[in-house]
């Protein structure tokens, strides 16, 4: 019996302690039949980018509520493509401002989702961008 | 080049490929498997069980890092429940091991059960060896949050720790079958909690029991992992519990039995499918199923009866 499971991390990345929402997203998936990888608080993104590799996930979600998210989420996917694996999907969520958008897809991130996303959208986009 | 020649070269990316092949039941995991046997067996397998909360991630992030002292690599293998409702899992236990993340020398997965009982995953075995092929000197398993019969990585590991925390029932809870039988170290984590000194007691009172002349007596360590105390000895404990293996005679015996297991399980899982593959197509097991559901039939019956039907067409 072969099965694809969907493997997801996610991360938290920098200093702020807020993961309400990133906990809310873990379990979203988690009901969905995804198996999710938990990172906690204050991750560099060093440490995000080499728990994505050792675990082998589709997808990273990261959650930045301080503001620094326009240096981690960047870093992020720069670190993944020199690690040659810029084939796992990176999306973003907390407060993020509208005009930052088009500049963080610039840098590789795939979709954000602000605060009041529904999480059947955030569950369909994982489920219909999973890596051949 | 290919994924097991990409292991045996140290790529962690083909490691973690690989892993994914084998939970998955992948197509090209046999065949890998096949090339990586030769380069297994140098490991040393070391189990951590005990029940949620007990402080077992953390545990292993800081004997982790006290192996490394000495320059040992270290695979670690964390596993976690799936839901039996939707078969997603939360894994968390890598929060605890955070600072082992970027360390060259640590190699951690975090695997879910997927419906699989007895504290591992279906998949747990063939992930040891990837790692131990991969170089890892000590492979540690975490397994699932264990009740009382989750025994299944006493065969696993060469070594079982049984982590304890105080306040956790009384002594009838040690005097009962199953787990309180599997461990080679006992470990009261948390033992700056109150009544640490009870549960060390009742323990204790329990291996005296047990314990016979000339076999290896289990030692009964305190340790405070949040703070780092108690660690080199629970690790110096391991090493003396290892050769003491090594000495007596006993892991040569356990490695067979854990072959014969082995061996015998891939063959049971090869049969199964030969037999599904060749006799049994969706509707027709669809049709056997609602036949024994209305009682016109029964399951022993149908076994033999494909059973027969798959030897006459050898």
């Amino acid at each position: 019996m072969s099965e694809r499971k969907i493997r997801v991390l996610i991360a938290k990345p920098g200093l702020d302690g807020h993961d309400r929402g990133a906990k809310i997203v873990a379990r979203a998936l988690r009901d969905a039949g995804m198996e999710v990888i938990y990172t906690g608080l204050h991750q560099t993104p060093e440490q995000i980018v080499e728990t994505a590799i050792q675990e082998d996930v589709d997808f990273i979600g990261l959650s930045c509520l301080s503001g620094a998210h326009m240096t981690l989420f960047p870093k992020i996917t720069a670190l993944l493509r020199e690690k040659g694996a810029e084939d796992i999907l990176v999306t973003g969520g907390g407060i993020i401002p509208e005009e930052d958008i088009p500049l963080l897809k610039k840098s590789g991130i795939a979709e954000i989702f602000g605060p009041g996303t529904p999480l059947d959208d955030i569950i369909d986009f994982h489920r219909k961008h999973i890596r051949k | 080049m290919d994924l097991a020649e990409k292991v045996l070269q140290g790529d962690r990316r083909a490691v973690a490929r690989l892993i994914t092949e084998v939970e998955n039941s992948g197509k090209l995991a046999g065949d890998i498997l096949k090339a990586l046997h030769g380069r297994t067996g140098h490991a040393h397998i070391i189990g951590v069980t005990g029940p949620p909360g007990a402080g077992k991630s953390t545990l292993i992030d800081r004997l982790a890092k006290s192996y490394r002292l000495l320059n040992k690599k270290i695979g670690i293998i964390a596993i976690d429940p799936s839901s039996p409702f939707t078969g997603g899992a939360i894994l968390g236990d890598r929060i605890r091991m955070s600072d082992l993340n970027t360390d060259p020398g640590v190699y951690i997965r975090s695997m879910g059960t997927r419906g699989h009982l007895g504290g591992l995953s279906r998949a747990t075995a063939d992930v040891v060896k990837i790692l131990d092929a991969f170089g890892m000197d000590k492979i540690i398993i975490e397994t699932v949050g264990a009740g009382q019969s989750e025994v299944e990585i006493a065969s696993m590991a060469h070594t079982t720790i049984l982590v304890e925390m105080p306040g956790l029932g009384d002594d009838i809870q040690t005097i009962k079958a199953g787990i309180m039988e599997i461990g080679d170290i006992f470990v009261v984590n948390k033992a700056d909690r109150q009544g640490a000194d009870r549960t060390e007691l009742e323990l204790r009172a329990m291996l005296e029991l047990q314990s016979e002349p000339g076999l290896w007596v289990p030692p009964i360590l305190r340790t405070v992992a949040s703070s780092n105390e108690g660690i080199t000895s629970l690790r110096d404990s391991i090493e003396i519990h290892y050769s003491h293996l090594t000495s007596s005679g006993n892991l040569d015996k356990h490695n067979y039995i854990r072959t014969k297991q082995e061996f015998l399980s891939i063959m049971r899982e090869e049969l199964i499918g030969l037999v599904i593959q060749s006799e049994l197509s969706e509707s027709q097991l669809d049709g056997i199923i609602m036949s024994i559901l209305k009682r016109e039939s029964d399951p022993h019956t149908e076994v033999s009866r494909i059973i027969q039907r798959f030897s006459a067409n050898r």
